[in-house]
C-alpha cells in the first residue's frame, strides 16, 4: 500500500484525473509506469519519437495519425495528464453508475469516441472529411495492389453513402448518421482499462 | 382453397405410406413364405413370390414384377417424399407454425405416421437406425451449419463457446447421472437395474444440446448474434464432446464397476481430450488440403462443389474410422475452410454449394424430425416410470440453469460486453435435446444395460418435452424477457472502412498501453494469415480481392450492376448501356444531383445473364473513357471486342427465337405457354410493312425501305441465316418469288426471311422482346412501331389491295404472297386466309 501511495504523490493532478476520466487508482499508476517506461529519457512528457519506438505501432498503417491524435497543433509534447485523458476515450462505458445530467459528458462517452475516430480521418482539422482527406486515409489503410483508379471510385462511394447535404464532404453529423447502428462502445473500448 | 390444398397432400401422404405399408407388408409375407416354403413342403419352387428366382421359365415374359430388385432404395425415396411432403403441409399452415415451431410440428406430425404405419403392420417397421443417423443423416446437417458459420462472430466467441461446450457438458452429464442415482438409491424409482456407471452415461448421453433443434427453433426467433452465436455454437461444439464422453463412459461400462482404478480414469480423461482435439485437428487438416483443392478445380467447375461435400463427408468418416470426434471434425472442416474455398471457387459453385448443402441439410433435419416422431409408436420400447421421468426432466433442466449461469458469471468477469441476464435465462432456456441424444440412446447395448428401453423412451419424452414445449415457449419468452434481438445493418463502404479503422486505432492503444489485449490475437493471426495462409490456400487472383474494404467495394457494385439491370430490364431494354453519350442514368435517387464520375464504373462479370454486359457506364465518364474499376482480368480483353459485343447484343435482343431452340429440355411442357399473341401480330405487322414498303418502292421505282428499317432488317436476316443450319432461301418453299423481287429490296428480303419464324409461331421466347412490346423503348422499337401504327394496316383483312394475284394451296403463305406479286392486282381469297389468320392472334 505504501507504494501506491508514494507512487501516487508523484502524479501531479491524480485526484482531478480520476475524477475526469473515471479510471480507477490501479489503472492510473499502471499507466503511469508504461509512461514512465515510454519515456525513456526521463524528461517527464513524452515525443513523437517515443510512440514511434513501439514496435506495434510502428507497423500499424494508420500509426501517425493515431500518434498525432495524442498531440494538440503546434506541440511536440504530452504529459502524463492529457495522455491519460486521450487513453480515457477508451475505457468502456460503465452501465452500472448512476448518470447524473448534471456532469459533463465523460470522456469515454459516444460522442467522444466518435469524435476521436473522426480526427482520424480528418487531416487538415478543417471539421469535414473531405474528399481528400478520405483519400489519404484509404490509400494508408489499402494495399499497394488496389490501383488509384480503383481508389478513387471507392473514395467517391464511400463519401456518396455518408454525404446528406451534397457537399462532396463528410461532416461531423454525417459521420455520426453513418454509424449510427453500430455500437461503438464494443468497437472502441479496451477490456483493461475498465 | 388453402385448405382443400392441404387436405390434397395430406391425402397424397396417406396414399403413399399406404402403399409403402402394404409394399412391406407383402414383402414380409413374401419372406414368410419364402422362410416357410423350405421347411413346411420341402416344395423346391416358389411360384407365389416376387418373380425374382431365377426359376425356369416357360415362355419369356413380356414384364415382370420386380418388386425386391427395387425395395430398399424404393422405401428409402418414398420416406424421403414423405418427410418432405409433411413439411410442406408444416409451411402451408403458417397459423400452426407461428405457435408451434416447424421441428415440433414435424414430430407430431411423425405419430401421425407412425400410428399409420403401426396400424397397417402391428409393428413398428420403421424406425431411427442410429447407423443411419449418424452416417448418412447428421453429416450434412453439421456441414452445413459449419460451412455457413459467421466465422467472425464464432472465433472471437470461441472462448466463451469452448467454455460452455466442454465444462458445461461435462457438468451436465456429471450432474444429472449422480443426482438420478442419488434418487435411486433414496428409492423414487423403485426397482431398476441401473448401477451408478449406466446412471452417469444416461447423464451424458443426455447432455447433448442438439444443433439441429436449437437452430429450428432459434432461427425464428432472431435474438442477437451474440446469443445465437454462443447456442448454436455451443449446441455443435457440444454434441462431439457428448458423443466423447458418452464413448468414454461407455468403455466404463463395458469395464465393469471393480475393475475401475485411478489409472483406467486417467485415461478416460485423456482419452477424452484426445479424442476431442485430435478430431478438431483432423478437420483443420482436411481444411487445409480442401482449400489448396480448391486452387485448381476451377478446370472442373461444374464438380467444384461437390468437392466439398465429399471431402466434408471423408473428414467425419476419417475420423470416425479413428475413433476421433466425428462431429467436430467435421465441424472445424468447415468453419476453417469456408473463407478459402469461397475465395477461390468460382461465385456460381459457391452458390451451387450453399444451395446444395441447405437442400441436404433440410432434407435430412426434416426427415430426423419426422422419424423421432414415428420411432415413438412403439410399444417395445416404452417402459413407464413416472419417477425416472419426471427426474430426469427436472434435473436436466434445473442442472442446465445452474451450469449456465455459473460459467457465464465466470465468463462476465473478463468479458467486455457481458452477457445480460436476459441472454442468460434465453441460453439455458434454449438447452434443446434432440437427435442426437436419441441416437445415442438407441445404440445403447442392451446385454450391457438391461433398462435399454427406460433410457431410450425417457431419451424420448426429454426430446419432446424439449423440443415440443420449450421450442412453443421459447418465442413468447423471447419476447416477454425482450432479449435484444438481431439488427440487420446493411453493408456500406462506410460501415467497412470505419471498422478497419476501429480496429487500428484500438490495437495502437493496446500497444501505447503495452498490454496484450483482445486484439492482440486478432491482429497476429490477421498477420500470419495475410503473410503464409493465404498463400498457401488461396489462388492468386482471389488473394487480391481478399481485403474487406475491396470486397464490400466489389458486393456492393455487384449488387447495384444487378439492381440496375433488373430495373432497366422491366422498362426495356439495355441497349441503351451501349450508347455512351447517352448514359446518364439515374442509379440511385439520393445521387442523382450529383454529376461525374461519381459512381464508379461497374465492371461486372454478368455471365448470368442472357446478355454480355461487360461494363455498365453510370455517369458520363469524364476522367476516364474506359472503366477503370474492375475485378475482371479479361476485362483488357473485353474492351476490345467491345464493338464487336455491341452487334452481338443487338442481335441477341432482337431476335425472335426459332421454334427449333425453343426450351430443348423441356419444350414439352413450355410448348403452349410461349405463344404470346403480342409478338406474333407484332412480326406480322413487321412483315406487312415491309412488303408495304417494297409495294411502294416497286410502284414508285425506286430504291426502297427507309434507312432505319434496312439495317435492322439486314441484321435480323442474317441472324436467321445463322440460326439456320441451311440457306433459308434453298429451303424456303417460294424461295425463288422472293429472289425475284427481292432483288431490288432489302426489306423484303427480310420479310422472306422473317416468314418461317412467324409461320412456326409458338417457339417465339425472347423475353427482352416481350418487355420491349409492353413497353417499347424510346431507343429502338418506337419509330417503327410508330410508323407501322400510322401507316400500316393493322390486320391483314386490310390488305385486300396488296394480296397476292397468284392462287397458293399453302394457306399461311398467302400474306407472303402479298411481297410476291405486289404488281399484279387480283384480288382472290384474301378474305378468308388471313382473316382466319387474325382469328388466331
Amino acid at each position: 500500500m505504501g507504494s501506491t501511495n508514494s507512487t501516487l504523490i508523484k502524479i501531479p493532478n491524480v485526484d482531478e484525473l480520476i475524477q475526469e476520466t473515471g479510471f480507477s487508482t490501479a489503472h492510473i499508476i499502471r499507466l503511469h509506469d508504461r509512461f514512465k517506461e515510454l519515456d525513456k529519457e526521463r524528461r517527464g512528457y513524452l515525443c513523437p519519437q517515443d510512440f514511434g519506438a513501439i514496435k506495434g505501432l510502428a507497423i500499424n498503417p494508420i500509426g501517425d495519425r493515431i500518434i498525432g491524435a495524442f498531440f494538440s497543433p503546434g506541440r511536440e509534447t504530452v504529459d502524463f495528464y492529457t495522455f491519460v485523458k486521450i487513453l480515457a476515450h477508451f475505457r468502456p462505458a460503465d452501465n452500472s453508475r448512476p448518470k447524473e445530467s448534471s456532469s459533463p459528458e465523460p470522456i469515454n462517452s459516444r460522442t467522444n469516441k466518435l469524435k476521436f475516430v473522426f480526427q482520424m480521418y480528418d487531416i487538415d482539422k478543417d471539421g469535414k472529411i473531405s474528399r481528400i482527406d478520405l483519400l489519404k486515409a484509404l490509400r494508408s489503410m489499402l494495399e499497394m495492389q488496389v490501383t488509384e483508379e480503383q481508389l478513387d471510385s471507392i473514395v467517391d462511394r464511400t463519401i456518396q453513402e455518408a454525404d446528406l447535404d451534397g457537399d462532396d464532404a463528410i461532416s461531423f453529423e454525417e459521420f455520426r448518421k453513418s454509424l449510427e447502428k453500430v455500437n461503438i462502445d464494443h468497437k472502441m473500448s479496451i477490456r483493461f482499462l475498465r | 382453397m388453402a385448405c382443400l390444398g392441404n387436405f390434397a397432400l395430406f391425402l397424397v401422404l396417406f396414399v403413399i405410406l399406404n402403399a409403402q405399408c402394404r409394399a412391406v407388408t407383402i414383402e414380409e409375407k413374401d419372406e414368410n413364405t419364402f422362410k416357410n416354403t423350405p421347411t413346411d413342403t420341402g416344395s423346391t419352387t416358389n411360384t407365389s413370390g416376387g418373380g425374382h428366382e431365377p426359376a425356369a421359365i416357360q415362355t419369356l415374359p413380356i414384364v415382370t414384377w420386380k418388386w425386391h430388385h427395387v425395395e430398399t432404395p424404393y422405401l428409402v425415396a418414398l420416406w424421403i417424399l414423405t418427410c418432405w411432403l409433411c413439411k410442406l403441409v408444416c409451411e402451408l399452415n403458417h397459423k400452426i407454425t407461428s405457435v408451434i415451431p416447424e421441428s415440433g410440428v414435424l414430430i407430431i406430425l411423425g405419430f401421425v405416421l407412425g400410428g399409420i404405419v403401426w396400424g397397417a403392420d402391428k409393428a413398428q417397421t420403421f424406425k431411427l437406425v442410429p447407423v443411419n443417423f449418424f452416417y448418412y443423416l447428421l453429416p450434412q446437417i453439421i456441414l452445413d451449419a459449419s460451412y455457413c458459420m459467421p466465422n467472425k462472430l464464432f472465433f472471437s466467441n470461441l472462448g466463451a463457446i469452448l467454455i460452455h461446450a466442454v465444462i458445461a457438458t461435462c457438468w451436465n452429464a456429471a450432474s444429472v447421472g449422480i443426482a438420478l442415482w442419488g434418487c435411486y438409491e433414496g428409492g423414487a424409482m423403485g426397482n431398476l437395474d441401473i448401477g451408478p456407471l449406466q446412471f452417469l452415461l444416461f447423464g451424458a448421453l443426455l447432455s447433448a444440446v442438439d444443433p439441429v433443434a436449437v437452430i429450428a427453433v432459434f432461427e425464428e426467433v432472431h435474438v442477437n448474434e451474440v446469443l445465437y452465436i454462443l447456442v448454436f455454437g455451443e449446441s455443435l461444439l457440444n454434441d462431439g464432446v457428448t458423443v466423447v464422453l458418452y464413448s468414454v463412459f461407455d468403455a466404463f461400462v463395458s469395464l465393469g464397476g471393480p475393475k475401475i482404478n485411478a489409472e483406467e480414469i486417467i485415461k478416460g480423461i485423456i482419452s477424452f481430450f484426445v479424442v476431442a482435439f485430435g478430431g478438431s485437428f483432423l478437420g483443420v487438416v482436411f481444411a487445409v488440403i480442401t482449400s489448396m483443392l480448391t486452387r485448381i478445380t476451377y478446370k472442373v467447375q461444374v464438380i467444384e462443389a461437390g468437392f466439398i461435400i465429399v471431402i466434408g463427408y471423408l473428414s467425419y468418416l476419417t475420423a470416425e474410422m479413428l475413433s476421433l470426434s466425428a462431429i467436430l471434425s467435421i465441424t472445424f472442416m468447415g468453419v476453417c475452410c469456408q473463407k478459402y474455398i469461397n475465395a477461390n471457387m468460382d461465385e456460381k459453385s459457391v452458390t451451387t454449394l450453399r444451395y446444395s448443402l441447405k437442400v441436404m441439410a433440410n432434407g435430412s433435419e426434416t426427415m430426423i424430425f419426422i422419424f423421432l416422431g414415428v420411432s415413438a409408436i412403439d410399444k417395445n420400447i416404452w417402459v413407464w416410470n413416472t419417477g425416472f421421468i419426471l427426474l430426469t426432466i427436472l434435473f436436466i433442466i434445473v442442472f442446465r440453469f445452474m451450469g449456465c449461469f455459473f460459467l457465464n458469471w465466470i465468463l462476465n468477469q473478463t468479458r467486455l460486453i457481458p452477457i445480460s441476464f436476459t441472454d442468460q435465462l434465453v441460453m439455458s432456456y434454449g438447452g434443446l435435446r434432440g437427435a442426437v441424444a436419441y441416437g445415442l440412446a438407441a445404440l445403447l447395448d442392451e446385454k450391457k444395460i438391461p433398462e435399454k428401453n427406460l433410457m431410450l423412451g425417457t431419451t424420448l419424452i426429454v426430446v419432446y418435452f424439449t423440443v415440443v414445449l420449450q421450442g412453443i415457449t421459447m418465442k413468447p419468452l423471447v419476447q416477454w424477457l425482450n432479449v435484444k434481438r438481431s439488427t440487420k445493418s446493411d453493408l456500406t463502404l462506410n460501415g467497412k472502412a470505419n471498422n478497419r479503422v476501429f480496429e487500428h486505432v484500438v490495437t495502437a492503444m493496446e500497444d501505447i498501453c503495452g498490454r496484450m489485449g483482445d486484439n492482440w490475437w486478432t491482429r497476429n493471426w490477421n498477420h500470419f494469415e495475410k503473410k503464409y495462409v493465404c498463400w498457401l490456400l488461396m489462388k492468386k487472383d482471389a488473394r487480391k480481392i481478399n481485403d474487406k474494404i475491396l470486397g464490400a467495394f466489389h458486393t456492393l457494385n455487384m449488387e447495384d450492376a444487378r439492381n440496375y439491370v433488373l430495373e432497366n430490364e422491366v422498362n426495356g431494354s439495355l441497349g441503351f448501356i451501349r450508347n455512351y453519350d447517352a448514359a446518364n442514368v439515374d442509379f440511385k435517387e439520393k445521387i442523382a444531383f450529383d454529376y461525374a464520375n461519381i459512381m464508379p464504373n461497374i465492371m461486372a462479370d454478368m455471365s448470368d445473364y442472357d446478355f454480355n454486359i461487360e461494363n455498365v457506364p453510370v455517369t458520363s465518364i469524364i476522367r476516364n473513357p474506359v472503366p477503370s474499376v474492375s475485378m475482371d482480368i479479361n476485362e483488357q480483353d473485353m474492351r476490345n471486342i467491345n464493338g464487336n459485343l455491341t452487334a452481338h447484343q443487338i442481335l441477341d435482343q432482337n431476335l425472335y427465337q426459332s421454334r427449333m431452340h425453343n426450351h430443348p429440355a423441356y419444350s414439352r411442357s413450355n410448348y403452349n405457354t410461349t405463344q404470346n399473341p403480342v409478338e406474333v401480330q407484332e412480326i406480322f405487322q413487321r412483315t406487312m410493312r415491309n412488303r408495304l414498303e417494297s409495294f411502294k418502292a416497286a410502284k414508285r421505282g425506286i430504291s426502297p425501305a427507309n434507312k432505319k428499317i434496312s439495317k435492322h432488317s439486314k441484321k435480323d436476316s442474317t441472324m436467321k441465316t445463322n440460326g439456320k443450319p441451311v440457306d433459308p432461301h434453298r429451303t424456303h418453299p417460294f424461295g425463288d418469288e422472293d429472289f425475284e423481287f427481292s432483288a431490288d429490296s432489302a426489306s423484303s428480303s427480310e420479310a422472306a426471311a422473317n416468314f418461317p419464324g412467324r409461320r412456326s409461331g409458338a417457339g417465339i421466347v425472347n423475353p427482352a422482346f416481350i418487355h420491349e412490346m409492353e413497353t417499347p423503348s424510346p431507343m429502338r422499337n418506337l419509330p417503327q412501331t410508330q410508323t407501322g401504327n400510322s401507316r400500316l394496316p393493322l390486320k391483314p383483312t386490310d390488305l385486300r389491295g396488296l394480296t397476292p394475284p397468284r392462287m397458293t394451296n399453302r394457306s399461311t403463305d398467302s400474306v407472303m404472297m402479298a411481297d410476291a406479286s405486289v404488281n399484279e392486282k387480283k384480288p382472290e381469297k384474301p378474305e378468308d386466309k388471313p382473316g382466319s389468320h387474325n382469328t388466331k392472334l
